[in-house]
């Protein structure tokens, strides 16, 4: 007990020499590596640029590490200001009234200068409630695209200038790649949930649940086992057979990337952040880009995209004086200048129409092609309500029932429709669950 | 039996010794332990905002739960496998270590070094070698015609981490017989060499005999040990997959509490681990502390 009283007291002490009078914001994210360091800089900026707040950005591991402390913390009556949650746990987050401050009431509050129309609304629509009121503040938020080898396709003999466009395009693309000996693999994919499942209902407006996909309650049901998405899955069976598709593993799908970069697989699918380290790794090659396929007999595709990433939350309990911080620091981090410098390093999209603007005078998409597919595919046409995004109480099980029953799919354990049917019947006890605990 | 008695003078201080561990075990080990059982009965959002007491409806849910019974069958097909592994694995080592005479040190000190890597490390190490993409060895098996994939053939899976869970207590195991193997006398070998009986008929009558209280002991401290102590190797592994096919029990209190914030089963279920855990120390000290025979 003594020990820990003086670190503390060591601990202030330090905090203390630092910023006399400045007020002191805690900021716990996730973003470890080159983004960590790039977002350490925003920060330093940000405490150089005026001397009443001082924020503190932790380091608290991946996402569902970072959120399971923030939640800890808060049982423990320590949380920090702001915390960086993924979007699946937007719903938990949402639910928890007691806890979070809205960003919206956060701004009225503090008086601070806040119009939520200046922001994407493909970006924000997945973080508002049903009255329209932004609830979190959007920080990095990606979408998936399709990165493709130019080199091979060359090889192939394909116009290494034309990305496939349709699911048939991918499948005849990778047959002549395959044939010609040009790579052994046709197309590999990061995160089957939320690529090859919520992305591909929404990319062909089909509901991904009941509700306006949960934004309309806590009740809701799933249901993106029908027929389109029972076919697609079909194929990704069938293509993994014949070697077309490989499988990247769970989650994220660390394998994917890899097998692209070591040209063993020549599409893959994965978020528009990915942008920066697929240049990186793809030394012997040239990239493509391109939106993510559609089946071209299906009505309406391809429709937007959806998003991806994080999100700041505020959590309450803490004193007026602290949340005015908050406030202005994240008036701070919507500036065009900001966003811009922080989309154009991470490949995440822009959340505000500023931001974006100011690259396009930038001349920075023409300078770096590819770095606005992701925009584009979501902003290609007005979401409708399977496209908005989703919303659904204990998403981070139900993105692992996913991946389980997407196994047993290609272990030959079942076929698509049981696995997609299975996918269902797990998670609507899930979120039957989350709505009886969050009366 | 001879029981030594020590008079203290004061009657409070042996209270006051045995404060110290008393409260140890106080505060890190009854009081979570009360808490989990508490919670057990509750229902709750994550923050804890509201709570409910919901009785035994967690413990009813888990036993309805297919993911709760088949993360039980996996811990029995796991930890029977990976303690026959490294017992059978760990005996064939002692047994031929024990029969150099020179070198015996030597192999002895290699043989044991596995037991200072962390779980966690030798998870790692064994995911690499096993890797279908980079791996060594399943390069190598495709040469005789298999083709390895623990990301998707649950069996596969099972293999990796039951080799990499018992790797490591293959030496500690080897330690123990070692130790039992040289505490036999010489002379029973001896006489029955002389009596005619070869090396295999020796073994079987007299070594393995001579070795059963060692075995019965490595076998619950093995059971123990990979029901409980396991977790890095899974996590660093397999994750419990492919498709919940390498979930075992403790793997399954971590994602449920942890990943899937649901503290109300996460905690019935340690309940019920527990419990496990209790009927197995019983086991220990009911029938193999008695056997012991030095």
């Amino acid at each position: 007990m003594m020990k820990k009283l003086t670190l503390a007291a060591a601990a202030l002490a330090l905090s203390a020499t630092s910023s006399f009078a400045a007020t002191q914001i805690t900021w716990w994210h996730a973003m470890g590596g080159e983004l960590g360091k790039k977002l350490d800089e925003i920060v330093a900026n940000y405490n150089k640029s005026q001397d009443k707040y001082q924020v503190v950005a932790s380091y608290k591991g991946t996402y569902a590490e970072t959120m399971t402390a923030a939640i800890a913390a808060f049982r423990a009556k320590q949380q920090p200001d702001i915390v960086q949650v993924f979007e699946v746990g937007t719903g938990t987050m949402m639910a928890a009234k007691g806890a979070v401050y809205p960003v919206y009431q956060l701004m009225k509050d503090a008086g601070a200068q806040f119009d939520p129309k200046a922001y994407l609304p493909a970006v924000v629509g997945y973080y508002t409630d049903t009255q329209g009121n932004m609830l979190s503040m959007p920080f990095n938020s990606s979408t998936p695209i399709l990165y493709y080898n130019k080199n091979v396709f060359k090889k192939a003999g394909l116009d290494p200038n034309v990305a496939p466009k349709t699911w048939e395009d991918v499948e005849s693309f990778s047959k002549k790649i395959m044939s010609s000996g040009a790579a052994k693999c046709g197309f590999t994919t990061g995160w089957i949930s939320w690529i090859q499942l919520e992305n591909f209902s929404a990319w062909h407006n089909l509901p991904i649940g009941t509700n306006e996909n949960g934004f309309g309650g806590v009740d809701s049901k799933l249901s993106f086992n029908g027929p389109t998405q029972i076919r697609h899955w079909d194929n990704l069976k069938k293509w993994q057979a014949e070697g077309i598709f490989q499988y990247g593993g769970p989650e994220g799908g660390n394998d994917a990337a890899p097998k692209f970069y070591s040209q063993e697989c020549a599409m893959v699918m994965n978020s528009s952040a990915s942008r920066a380290g697929v240049i990186n790794n793809a030394k012997d090659f040239e990239v493509g880009y391109g939106m993510l396929p559609y089946y071209a007999d299906v009505k309406g595709a391809p429709q937007n995209s959806i998003i991806g990433g994080a999100t700041l939350w505020v959590l309450k309990g803490h004193e007026a004086e602290e949340y005015k911080g908050v406030a202005d620091f994240f008036r701070y981090l919507a500036s065009p200048e900001v966003q811009a410098d922080w989309h154009q390093f991470s490949g995440y999209l822009p959340i505000t129409q500023a931001a974006y603007e100011l690259g396009q005078k930038q001349g920075y998409y023409e300078k770096n092609p590819g770095s606005d597919v992701g925009i584009k595919e979501i902003t290609l046409n007005q979401p409708t309500p399977n496209s908005k995004g989703l919303r659904f109480g204990n998403y981070v099980q139900i993105r692992k029932v996913i991946d389980e029953e997407f196994q047993a799919l290609l272990g030959g354990k079942k076929s698509a429709k049981e696995a997609l049917d299975s996918v269902v019947e797990r998670g609507d006890k899930l979120i039957a669950e989350f709505a009886a605990s969050n009366k | 039996m001879q029981t030594k008695r020590t008079i203290f003078s004061s009657k409070i201080l042996p209270y006051w010794l045995i404060l110290p561990q008393l409260a140890v075990t106080l505060i890190f080990f009854v009081w979570p332990a009360g808490q989990a059982v508490w919670q057990s009965f509750l229902r709750e959002d994550a923050f804890g905002t509201s709570t409910e007491f919901v009785g035994l409806a967690n413990y009813v849910a888990i036993l309805h739960d297919p993911g709760y019974l088949n993360a039980m069958i996996v811990t029995v097909v796991f930890s029977i496998a990976v303690a026959t592994v490294s017992i059978v694995v760990a005996l064939v080592l002692a047994v031929a270590a024990n029969s150099l005479l020179k070198s015996r040190s030597l192999y002895t000190t290699l043989l044991v070094w596995p037991y200072a890597v962390a779980p966690a490390v030798a998870g790692v190490l064994f995911w690499f070698m096993f890797n279908p993409t980079i791996g060594l060895i399943p390069y190598l098996l495709k040469g005789i015609g298999y083709h390895w994939d623990d990301r998707l053939n649950g069996t596969d899976a099972m293999i990796l981490v039951v080799i990499a869970a018992s790797w490591k207590q293959i030496s500690y195991n080897f330690l123990f017989f070692l130790a039992g193997l040289q505490s036999i006398p010489k002379a029973l070998i001896e006489a029955a060499a002389i009596d005619g009986a070869g090396p295999g008929k020796r073994f079987r009558d007299i070594v393995f005999p001579m070795l059963s209280p060692t075995t019965f002991f490595l076998l619950v401290v093995n059971v123990v040990y990979t029901m409980f102590d396991t977790f890095a190797v899974i996590h660093a592994t397999t994750q419990g997959g492919p498709n919940q096919s390498t979930n075992i029990l403790v793997y399954k209190v971590f994602t449920d509490g942890f990943i899937g914030l649901d503290l109300g089963s996460s905690s019935a279920q340690s309940v019920v681990l527990m419990v496990i855990v209790i009927a197995l120390t019983f086991i220990q000290f009911r029938f193999v502390e008695r056997n012991v025979q030095y």
